[in-house]
């Protein structure tokens, strides 16, 4: 089929290629000889394996140019979702179900428009079985600039959105949201990681706000024309304050990203696109997970690195929300971040009862940003940013004060834990508790950047998250501290990572497993022996700069007593 | 009827002008600028307080029509005019001030957009929502 409708000899999958394929299958499957004279037969529509909605799909006819061009920049997504090996696992169990045609798939580096006939015409919710890594919206909107810039149409930015939906929902098969995949408005975890590096990029603290001039400079780069882009200003800063705080540069750059798809820009904020929904996107989860038995989490792997989050729950999906909520909580504003934090960590295993006590509605918007995210590693990122997110200042002190390691350091486990996963390979096995970030964050950096094509993005999103943690946990413990303490304390029952925990371990990390109702306590006790601590840190390095500055001081005394007698010398020697 | 114009400093080129009918536009716009003179003699005229709400208040114009022109002035002297009918007598000088103070809130959060360029032309479709929806309250 692919030959004759002339893919080999173009090289690709273009529109009329892809009509004409599709023609083919309808006739291969119908029965019909596999002719170029076939598809001028009526046919039925082609059948496609494993897509809820049956023959829907709007082929058959070149008229069908949306369906065709939402079809490339699908196959050009899928592209860039093969790229990502890990999720390439993934993906291949899925292409077997896939139309025949659809078999190079698997194959990343066939750049090859490969026509996802999985239907733009059966609508989202079928999209399923497609493929499912997440990919950088923009990314691949950019590779696609090349050969496909002409076939954009309106559909594109609502491919990719589908796609991640479908990849969000082949996940979360128990996800009541089935409204999810028609939304291409949601960001996705891969996307939200994403933004979350470009934000850290322009300002390294999470929880502060980019500047107007830096954010325009920024999104001016994107080449969308100013006034599209005074819109999407408009739209996002919802506190019209000037700067764009986290959440709004997430919705911000979505929205750049779905224009520069093709997508038109709506006249207002789409709730999902709101910053309380994109703050609680990582609180939902949690109260998802008393809801699902199983979020289709995908790999065993991402679920082992969430474990750390949780040790007795069984069900994986708690950590994704640990993670999820985590990172929510870093998003979230200042404000609103200790409160979700601490709403997050509460959820935290066992008392799932309190993933109600969330705030309301950000919370559910959490639990339902997070059954969508696909990769375990975007979630175990999550949780790793959104634990290092939760202290509100902003600078990066990394390694240095391990005092206030209970924090940082579960930030950087999750990280690391989330990196390892990402990567595909879990040397140390799932790690249980998250590394601590001194220690494992070079590891994981290392593991990164083995895989460097394959986790590019991912990795940046992980390198930057563990960075970030590492800033953000430098913060001065707060309630998210707290929180992280409490999971991490949990975590530490898992014997992964355990090495690592030696820095932790100093703090009253290995807490017994707390009822939530001792959090609170137990969390201030942790913040004081951290507060304890920085001041004892304060102090030390306060004496050290005063004795460097008591040397330097020596120093220059012995330098100008050397050059008075050389001045002294010299009239002698000059006779 | 309904019209309103910003003006901005310092030579008084016109940021925004919507009416909501559309005929007799020119009418209105030749009015709104002749307002602008009394605009500006009235700020020459308040010494300290820049903040004026409500600065301008025509009677009747024309014999053959009347309609009311308000000013407003924020501090960076930006001009807002607003043009009502006179026949719509439910309006009162409370909600005229209201309505001021939403097209300034509005034009802040312009401001506020880094892509704006403060001189020019106001595309915003926000901002163009909230006249309409204000304008659309008082016809």
């Amino acid at each position: 089929i692919t030959e004759i409708c002339g893919a080999k000899r173009v090289g690709y999958f273009g529109p009329a290629q892809f009509y004409i394929a599709l023609k083919l299958i309808a006739a291969a499957q119908s029965g019909f000889p596999v002719r170029i004279e076939s598809i001028k037969n009526e046919l039925p529509l082609p059948r496609f394996m494993a897509l809820k909605n049956d023959s829907e799909v709007r082929y058959g006819t070149p008229a069908e140019l949306h369906g065709a061009k939402f079809q490339v920049p699908h196959a050009n997504l899928e592209k860039n979702s093969y790229k990502r090996t890990d999720e390439g696992d993934k993906q291949e169990p899925k292409s077997p179900p896939m139309s025949p045609i659809c078999s190079p798939p698997a194959s990343p580096s066939t750049y090859q428009r490969i026509p996802l006939s999985y239907g733009y015409g059966k609508s989202r919710s079928a999209l399923e079985q497609q493929h499912g890594a997440p990919y950088e919206v923009r990314h691949s909107a950019h590779q696609q600039d090349g050969p496909s810039s002409g076939n954009y149409g309106a559909k594109p930015a609502l491919a990719s959105s589908t796609l991640n939906r479908s990849l969000s929902v082949e996940r979360e098969q128990l996800e009541s949201s089935a409204h999810y995949s028609d939304d291409p408005w949601r960001i996705t975890e891969e996307q939200r990681d994403y933004y979350i590096n470009q934000f850290r990029s322009l300002q390294p603290d999470l929880n502060s706000f980019i500047s107007g001039s830096v954010a325009k400079n920024f999104f001016t780069k994107s080449k969308l024309p100013i006034p599209e882009l005074s819109h999407i200003w408009e739209l996002s800063d919802v506190d019209c304050d000037g700067a764009l705080t986290l959440p709004e540069f997430c919705a911000a750059f979505h929205l750049v990203v779905a224009r520069k798809n093709g997508y038109q820009l709506p006249e207002t904020l789409p709730e999902t696109l709101l910053p309380e929904y994109l703050q609680a996107a990582s609180l939902k989860p949690i109260r998802d997970c008393t809801r699902f038995d199983s979020y289709s989490e995908p790999l065993p792997g991402s679920q082992q690195t969430r474990d750390f989050s949780r040790m007795e729950k069984a069900s994986a999906e708690e950590v994704p929300d640990n993670s999820a909520l985590l990172q929510e909580a870093k998003k979230g504003q200042e404000d609103k971040q200790a409160l979700k934090v601490s709403t997050a960590l509460k959820t935290i295993p066992k008392e799932f009862q309190h993933l109600t006590v969330k705030t309301a509605a950000q919370e559910s918007n959490a639990l339902k940003s997070r059954p969508r995210s696909r990769s375990y590693s975007s979630t175990s990122i999550e949780d790793a940013m959104k634990k290092g997110e939760e202290p509100p200042t902003p600078p990066p002190r990394p390694q240095k004060s391990h005092s206030r390691a209970s924090s940082l350091d579960l930030n950087k486990i999750f990280q690391q834990n989330t990196q390892a996963v990402r990567s595909g390979w879990l040397p140390p096995p799932p790690p249980a508790l998250p590394p601590r970030p001194s220690v494992s964050q070079t590891e994981q950096v290392s593991e990164v950047e083995l895989h460097p094509q394959k986790n590019r993005p991912p990795s940046q999103a992980e390198e930057n998250t563990s960075a970030k943690k590492e800033v953000v946990l430098a913060q001065p413990p707060s309630k998210p501290a707290r929180r992280k303490l409490r999971t991490e304390t949990q975590g530490l029952e898992t014997p992964e990572l355990s090495p690592t925990i030696n820095v932790t371990s100093s703090l009253p990390a290995v807490k017994p497993h707390l009822p939530v109702q001792k959090q609170s306590s137990k969390q201030k006790r942790a913040i004081q022996t951290a507060i304890r601590k920085n001041k004892e840190a304060n102090a030390v390095l306060a004496r050290l700069n005063s004795e460097l500055q008591q040397q330097l001081k020596e120093v220059h005394k012995e330098r100008i007593a050397l050059e008075t007698q050389l001045e002294q010398l010299r009239p002698v020697t000059v006779l | 009827i309904l019209v309103s114009v910003i003006f901005s400093p310092p030579q008084n080129y016109p940021l925004y002008i919507r009416s909501v009918p559309t005929e007799n536009e020119l009418k209105f716009h030749y009015t709104v600028h002749t307002s602008l003179d009394v605009v500006d003699e009235k700020i020459s005229a308040m010494g300290k307080a820049l903040v004026d709400q409500r600065e301008l208040y025509l009677g009747l114009l024309y014999p053959t029509e009347d309609y009311k022109v308000y000013g407003y002035v924020t501090n960076s002297k930006v001009k807002f005019v607003m043009v009502v009918d006179s026949s719509n007598t439910a309006l009162r000088d409370n909600e005229i001030r209201s309505m001021f103070r939403k097209l300034h809130n509005s034009y802040t959060d312009i401001m506020c957009n880094p892509f704006y360029n403060p001189g020019d032309r106001i595309h915003s479709r926000a901002f163009d929502n909230t006249v309409n929806s204000m304008m659309m309250q008082v016809c």
